[in-house]
């Protein structure tokens, strides 16, 4: 009895626990899972928030123009001589033809704008094609010309979310251009007023804000006052007249800045209670500012820009001409609200209205971007392409494929299959360890100092990217080769010695050929990792912007990652799509080559 | 001639050479029937031939294109009269290269006087003179070396044994590479570093506290001096290394745990790769994921909380850091975890402990040392990480160890020091080798430090 006693004690106390054991167990059970899932989830946001911010860039919003290539501007001569064809102001032309198609708009401001919805790059275009094709010379041509960088975001649909009210009530306008008055029979507008009160009230939301910091302003201020006034009345006790004069002039001061920000805030309040009353009474006319959404009138094929709104219709000035003052149906005419105000976005509302009444006429058209494959970099992003930087890879990784591969599969064959195992051979391993783990930029540091201030080589050339990469690639290639040899088992090499083959012999007939799809399988990985690298190449001066393709390895050029940290650093919205879809680029090269290598394990890789 | 013609006609040299001595090896041994007499095969007397005509002239190839310039520049200052020629080294280059684009026809500094013409005509002969020379040596040099080869061919000679030297040798030189890339980076950094600390003296460098990089035009402009105290972006650069492995180290380490230890075999083998696909992605799509996605909304996230975040936080910075870091940390703490022995693990579950005690009181203890090499591995890539940091982490040096604060590091500050012109005697440029320096010694440390506890740690199950 008092020896089982005990037992059953311990079985208890384990029963006991047991609870809060598993419950341990699954705890620590879902975190490993969780931390899974983080991971997964981070690979998932990363991939389509690159996605969605590029996808949009393979296509660019090209605009139809009518060019009439009138011989006498074109080619005055008559004698067809391209450099004469291609000196032409091709510009004119673009102007010419914008002119035509919105022949109301007038006024220099007007059309400067008007003359930026197409590239900059338009005339070039033109004068290539006429260099192309003289025939065109004395002809009127359908010509899709590349938009600009703020058209094609507009036209992309990320410059601004457009919602669009229909109509219950005939439509009436009182005039087909300038500034006019849009009536409709029904309660059409209520709905623009509504939201420009709403507007007025998260004004007022903000000022009210404003507010409460200012009061803090004048409470710090007030406390000051009291304090510079008990010092003052201390100082005088004490009598100082030096301390005194100086409390007095800080004390003068203190009163001002009190008096102006009681001042101010008195105009917020009364600013307040204004916006307030205006945005609580109903009906009314509000007049619209650039800090609210745009509300554009499309009537009888225009469109008509809300300056001011009430319940009854707008007032508001013509963008696009009317084709006439009659009378609209409900549902004929609409409105469309530009829900980003003016004020904060690139492209004007009087742009977008030219590009509606381009659309409509289906003289915009989204086209694949082959400029984007084929140019080089450009400070207009509509113009900026990835060619340049790719032939810039491709040069650079050749350079590293045609050294890193031969030295790195020599270093690890002498290593593996030569080296005595004495202190030298020793050294060279750590070496080959710790650069594998030397931070790249260092790589970079080197490539300097040795190869441009040293050597002299060309900064900016591929040559010395490829040198630098080889470095750099070197200890990943001659680790996987020696990992590959050490795979060859040693019956292979004795059976060769047995025959009479030298060592070498044995090595270079049969142990390299069976180790090979391990050495190039080491050797894709490692150009997979020199074509994503960046930074060795900062410092060799390959972030010079260069526009020309290179056409060589000592030509100035730039890599793909290189490319997409300049455009990152670039202000323009349109660059952000470009950035990402080269991004989205170089990842497929990437995985392209990581699956090739995965592939050709899978394939070659011999289980002895 | 152009170097790649030049070079083009090398090579056929060498084919020629390869097999002209190996049709004479086959005509000493009378025809093909009597190969036997020859010591070694007609390939290798071939190959022997070849790297005769080839090694020996494409070594003064080399030597010659990379000294040339160097000379070349040494005799036109030579020319120079006095008065030019004893200008201070500076100007004296910037006399240099006006002659040098003058001569290939580029646009000029300065007014070009009939001295500098007549210089930029001398440095056009020297170099026709240097380009004919150069090639007619090496052609020489090929054909003179096919011949000896091709002259050498004898019954008794041992091409093959000579051929296999020769080969050995370039072998040996090959792997000695990695000890001339780590020779070159110490001696590249050191001797500009070396030039900094006599301008800027060592301690006041690595103790002190401010980072003021800016080197003034005039000497009474305000701020002229420049400070350069390091401490800043160490903090810095510690500050977001310890972000990242906040981050990197629980989710890389639990993960490994969990793929190793829990999860089923499709689990594991879908969900590894796709964490590997971090490891691949280049650092410099981190880097803008960081500044366009992580860093906004970091600040918005802290605006609604009421908090003041930089726009270019270390927080931002270090949690895009630690995302890259984490297949690092896990395929690192996968290979110590399935180094332990199962026969421990088996231990563990014959004496009734749960797979959770099983990991946290036999496994971790026992895989302890190569996780902690791994993490130092990880410590050392996230200091020496550049695109993250010059793309998502600020330039301004403040001394802060608030994560909402924007800071700067080490590598920043060499990207900006060195990324566009440079003069290269200005402390400012050369302040990036001595930063280069201290970087490449500090993770030499914890690089050796982590490998060979890695190392020791997988003797000890072997």
């Amino acid at each position: 009895m008092a020896a089982t006693q005990p037992r059953r004690r311990v079985i208890d106390q384990v029963q006991a626990s047991l609870g809060r054991r598993y419950a341990r167990e699954r705890r620590f059970r879902l975190m490993g899972m969780a931390a899974v899932t983080l991971g997964l989830v981070f690979v998932g946001i990363l991939f389509t928030t690159i996605v969605s911010k590029g996808y949009t860039a393979f296509v660019q919003t090209h605009i139809a123009l009518e060019i009439a290539f009138a011989e006498r501007t074109v080619d005055p001569s008559g004698n067809r001589d391209p450099a004469e064809i291609a000196r032409a102001d091709y510009l004119g032309l673009v102007k010419q033809a914008m002119r035509e198609t919105f022949p109301w708009v007038s006024g220099r401001q007007d059309k400067r704008e008007l003359y930026k919805l197409v590239s900059s790059g338009a005339s070039y275009q033109l004068g290539d094609l006429v260099v192309d094709n003289p025939a065109l010379i004395g002809t009127t041509q359908r010509v899709w010309l590349v938009a600009d960088d703020d058209i094609d975001v507009y036209a992309k649909g990320r410059a601004t979310p457009i919602s669009i009210l229909g109509t219950d009530g005939v439509g009436s306008a009182t005039g087909t251009t300038g500034r006019i008055q849009v009536l409709s029979t029904a309660n059409d507008f209520t709905a623009v007023l509504a939201d420009v009160k709403r507007r007025l009230q998260q004004v007022a939301r903000a000022k009210e804000r404003d507010l409460l910091t200012q009061e803090t302003l004048l409470d710090n201020a007030r406390e000051q006052v009291t304090r510079l006034e008990a010092d003052l009345a201390a100082a005088r006790r004490g009598g100082d007249p030096a301390t005194v004069a100086e409390l007095e002039t800080e004390l003068a001061s203190a009163h001002t800045e009190q008096a102006s920000v009681a001042n101010y805030i008195a105009t917020i309040r009364s600013q307040i209670v204004d916006l307030e009353q205006r945005a609580n009474t109903p009906g009314g006319e509000e007049r619209l500012t650039p800090e609210m959404p745009s509300y554009l009138v499309a009537i009888n094929g225009g469109l008509v820009k809300a300056t001011a709104v009430s319940d009854a219709g707008i007032s508001g000035e013509v963008l696009v001409p009317l084709a006439s003052a009659a009378e609209a149906a409900p549902g004929t005419w609409e409105i469309k609200v530009l829900e980003t105000p003016e004020s904060s976005r690139r492209v004007k509302d009087n742009s977008i209205a030219w590009m509606m009444y381009l659309e409509d006429k289906g003289l915009v058209e989204k086209q694949f971007n082959t400029a984007f494959f084929s140019n080089g970099d450009s400070r207009e992003p509509e113009l900026a392409g990835i060619g340049g930087a790719a032939m810039g890879s491709l040069f650079t990784l050749l350079v590293t494929l045609l050294l890193s591969f031969p030295i790195g599969v020599a270093a690890a064959v002498y290593l593996e299959e030569f080296a005595p195992k004495n202190r030298w051979t020793d050294l060279i391993e750590v070496n080959i360890n710790n650069l594998a783990a030397v931070p790249s930029i260092v790589f970079g540091l080197l490539g300097l100092a040795v190869f441009i201030n040293f050597f002299g080589l060309p900064r900016s050339a591929p040559l010395v990217g490829g040198l630098v990469l080889t470095l750099m690639t070197l200890p990943t290639i001659i680790i996987a080769s020696r990992a590959a040899l050490k795979s060859v088992p040693p019956s292979i090499r004795e059976a060769a010695l047995g025959v009479g083959a030298s060592k070498m012999q044995t090595i270079f007939h049969h142990v390299l050929p069976l180790a090979m799809p391990g050495m190039l399988t080491g050797t894709i990985i490692g150009m997979a990792q020199a074509l994503g690298e960046t930074a060795p190449l900062l410092m060799i001066g390959m972030v010079a912007f260069i526009v020309d393709i290179p056409g060589g390895v000592t030509d100035p050029a730039t890599v793909l990652p290189v490319q997409i940290f300049l455009w990152a650093d670039s202000p323009e919205r349109a660059f952000v799509e470009r950035t990402s879809a080269a991004i989205m680029v170089l990842l497929a090269f990437l995985i392209a080559m990581n699956a090739f290598a995965v592939v050709m394990r899978r394939r070659f890789e011999r289980r002895w | 001639m152009p170097l790649s013609l030049l070079l083009l006609l090398v090579a056929a040299l060498v084919v020629a050479s390869y097999y002209l001595t190996r049709r004479r090896s086959v005509a000493v041994a009378g025809g093909a029937a009597g190969v036997k007499v020859l010591h070694s095969l007609p390939s290798y007397h071939g190959f022997y031939g070849a790297l005769w005509a080839g090694l020996p002239a494409l070594l003064v190839l080399g030597l010659w294109v990379s000294l040339e310039s160097g000379f070349i520049v040494d005799l036109v200052v030579s020319g120079l009269p006095d008065d030019l020629r004893h200008l201070p080294d500076a100007e004296l280059n910037l006399v240099v290269n006006d002659i040098r684009n003058l001569a290939s026809g580029n646009i000029v500094s300065r007014e070009v006087d009939p001295v500098m013409q007549a210089a930029a005509d001398h440095y056009n002969s020297l170099r026709q003179i240097s380009a004919a020379a150069m090639t007619v040596v090496v052609l020489v040099l090929a054909s003179l070396g096919g011949w000896i080869a091709w002259r050498a061919v004898a019954p008794q000679m041992r091409a093959r044994n000579r051929v296999e030297g020769i080969l050995k040798g370039l072998l040996i030189l090959s792997s000695t590479l990695a000890i001339f890339t780590t020779i070159g980076i110490v001696l590249s950094v050191l001797f500009e570093a070396i030039r900094f600390f006599q301008a800027v003296p060592f301690f006041e460098f690595l103790f002190g506290l401010e980072w003021r990089p800016q080197i003034a035009i005039r000497a009474d402009q305000v701020g002229s001096s420049g400070a350069f105290g390091a401490v800043p972006l160490f903090a810095g650069t510690m500050l977001i290394s310890f972000i990242a492995m906040l981050v990197a180290v629980p989710i890389g380490l639990m993960s490994a745990i969990y793929l190793s230890e829990y999860a089923s075999k499709p689990v594991r083998t879908s969900a590894k790769p796709i964490l590997e696909v971090l490891a691949g992605i280049p650092t410099v799509v981190y880097g803008f994921f960081a500044a366009l996605t992580v860093a906004p909304f970091i600040r918005d996230v802290g605006a609604s909380l009421g908090l003041d975040v930089s726009s270019e936080s270390a927080l931002a910075a270090g949690l895009v850091m630690g995302i890259m870091i984490i297949p690092f940390v896990s395929s690192l703490s996968d290979d110590v975890i399935n180094a332990v022995p199962q026969s421990l693990r088996d231990a563990a579950y014959a004496l009734g402990a749960t797979r959770s005690e099983t990991v946290r009181n036999v496994i971790l203890p026992a895989a302890l040392p190569g996780i902690v090499g791994g993490v130092l591995l990880a410590v050392s890539r996230a200091i020496g990480e550049t695109m993250i940091v010059v793309m998502a982490a600020g330039l301004a040096a403040n001394l802060t160890a608030n994560p909402l604060e924007s800071v700067t590091t080490v590598t920043v500050q060499i990207v900006t020091l060195l990324v566009g012109d440079q003069e290269f005697d200005s402390p400012k440029t050369l302040a990036a080798f001595a930063l280069g320096l201290l970087l490449f010694a500090v993770t030499l440390v914890l690089n050796v430090i982590a490998l060979h506890v890695v190392r020791k740690y997988r003797e000890q199950y072997e």
